[in-house]
């Protein structure tokens, strides 16, 4: 066992754990931080859009410091079918402001500058260091952890479990459940590379201004699902994400769809003659507001994409890790500053704090859009997507019909594909689960 | 013939950098004659096809390729199929971009 005390354990270098680490050392608190990567963030995979909001809460300076791709001034959405494309898109030189407000990163990278902050406010990070079990003391009560390395053992007065969508150690212990498949996306990404002018004239850039696309629709094969791509310095991150019970009940390949997505004619030449230097997967927390478990316990609590805490309506993830350490740092400083000890009673406050925060209103507003989006599937991801774009086509073709035939031919197919009930029962579904 | 034909996952991982941690798998198959609907389903679900059918129809893993997703212990994990952790500190994947 290592003798040596620590006020806080935290395991995991990825948002969340750098959030937590950072804010409890900045207080003065004795932090060690294990991470099982090589270095931080060789484990960690993002689209990945960062929000600037939250960073700067936690290092005020990063715009001069951190790896950052570009400043996004352009988010596309396109929903789509085997040959087209509907987009709306939003574009706007307000973006292009003094302190931008979000930024395309590449993980690997931005993690390993973050830690270097951590580790800069006096936080102690071991790397090449899995935790293989938490330690249990007097009542159940969570005293440290214990790693594959030798003398393994570790003893704080509180571990904060930052470990990632997995979450391994909180189920072994019985703090939370295993994900369940319609309760994370399994989501496949490449990192293709191309000279930076190509990649600006491909998508209407200037200088370090950026631009991110997210994509619905047949695309997903009718499984819940997204396909993204954003665009960095030099190279363009591409990637497809669906329900892992979706993937299980359809025997779909994850490299199937992203490959058929490369390859979808609004898509190719975006990527054309690009390099690919990676292939990753990672899974993504999907189940919303339903699916927090218990946020604290007995000398615990958990933060980040281990507690669920993930907006996929919003494709929000990150900031809502860095927040959700941050605060849990705030509660724990609170609760020793006062000489208390770290029990389940005081550590409430964290999820007070929280509750508080957007982190849980977000996700309380969208609580009912999983499921919903989770099992009309094929109406959302399909079927829609086929009559809009058929609609769309019917717009815009100059054919000699009248255009009175025209829309009522729209009209009818979306009747026929769906009927009057089921249309007004999808939309009034939806209106309800998104107010 | 479909897209997945066309894939080549093997030539996907070789993009991507390992350190094998010789010998110890970190996710292992229990033994079985017959494979469970959920020890099928990781045949196609795997991103990186670490899955195989051998000649006798069982299901078997190489942990080679594995890039740590955590997708098989959510399907095959509940019924007792597979046993899952995280490689060895340091080992694995060892992802440049992420
Ligand atoms: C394809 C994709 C695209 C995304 N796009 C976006 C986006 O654009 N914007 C956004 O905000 N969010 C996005 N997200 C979500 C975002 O990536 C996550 O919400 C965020 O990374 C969660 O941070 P975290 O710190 O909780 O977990 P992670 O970043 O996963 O960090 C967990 C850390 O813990 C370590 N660890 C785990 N177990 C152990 C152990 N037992 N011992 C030691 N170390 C351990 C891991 O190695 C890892 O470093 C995306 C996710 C994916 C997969």
């Amino acid at each position: 066992m290592i003798e040596e005390r620590f006020d806080a354990i935290v395991v995991g270098a990825g948002m969340a754990g750098n959030a937590a680490a950072l804010t409890m050392a900045k207080r003065g608190m004795k932090v060690l931080q294990l991470e099982r990567g090589e270095y931080p963030g060789s484990k960690n995979v993002q689209g990945a859009i960062l929000y600037a909001d939250m960073m700067e809460k936690l290092v005020p300076e990063f715009r001069e410091e951190a790896p950052l791709e570009r400043h996004l001034i352009e988010q596309r959405f396109w929903m789509m079918d085997d040959r087209s494309h509907v987009g709306m898109h939003y574009r706007s030189d307000d973006f292009n402001e003094e302190r931008p407000n979000r930024y395309t990163i590449i993980r690997a990278q931005f993690d390993k500058w973050f830690s270097s902050k951590v580790r800069e406010a006096g936080v102690t990070l071991l790397c090449e260091t899995t935790v293989t079990e938490l330690v249990r003391g007097e009542r159940e009560r969570i005293v440290g952890v214990r790693t594959d390395r030798r003398d393994g053992e570790i003893h704080a007065d509180v571990v904060v479990l930052a470990e990632g969508v997995n979450g391994l150690l909180g189920t072994r212990a019985g703090l939370r459940a295993r994900p369940r498949p319609d309760n994370v996306a399994l989501a496949v990404k490449e990192m293709h590379f191309l000279p930076r002018e190509t990649i600006e004239a491909r998508f209407n850039l200037r200088g370090d201004e950026g631009v991110v696309i997210e994509a619905a629709g047949t695309i997903s094969r009718g499984m819940t699902g997204m396909g993204f791509i954003y665009a960095n310095k030099e190279c363009i991150s591409l990637g497809i994400g669906c329900l892992v019970a979706d993937f299980q009940r359809t025997s779909q390949t994850p490299y199937g769809l992203l490959d058929q997505f490369k390859r979808h004619p609004s898509v190719a030449p975006l990527i054309a003659g690009s390099e690919v230097k990676e292939y990753s997967a990672h899974l993504i927390p999907e189940g919303g507001y339903k699916s927090i478990p218990q946020l604290y316990g007995e000398g615990w609590v958990v933060v980040g994409d281990a507690a669920q805490l993930n907006n996929a309506v919003h494709r929000e993830g990150s900031n809502l890790a860095m927040t959700s350490g941050r605060i849990a740092a705030e509660a724990i400083g609170l609760v020793k500053s006062r000489g208390e000890p770290v029990s389940a009673a005081n550590l409430s406050i964290y999820k007070k704090m929280l509750d508080d925060s957007f982190v849980i209103k977000d996700l309380k507003k969208y609580k009912d859009l999983p499921p919903l989006m989770h099992t009309q599937s094929q109406n959302f991801f399909l079927t829609y997507p086929q009559l809009i774009s058929k609609a769309m086509q019917n717009f815009v073709r100059v054919d000699g019909t009248p255009k009175a035939e025209k829309e009522k031919a729209t009209l009818k197919s979306f009747v026929r594909a769906r009927s009057w009930t089921g249309l007004f029962g999808d939309a009034c579904r939806f209106a309800r689960a998104w107010r | 013939m479909n897209v997945e034909s066309l894939v080549r996952v093997e030539d996907k991982l070789y993009y991507n950098r390992y350190l094998v941690d010789i010998g110890h798998p970190h996710v292992k198959v229990r033994a079985h004659t017959t494979p469970s609907p959920q020890l099928l389903a990781l045949l196609k679900a795997c991103p990186a096809r670490c899955y195989e059918l051998n000649d006798d129809g069982q299901v078997e893993i190489t942990v080679d390729g594995c890039i740590e997703c955590g997708t098989c212990r959510v399907i095959a994990e509940p019924t007792g199929d597979i046993e899952w952790s995280h490689p060895r500190g340091g080992y694995g994947v060892q992802f440049k971009f992420g």
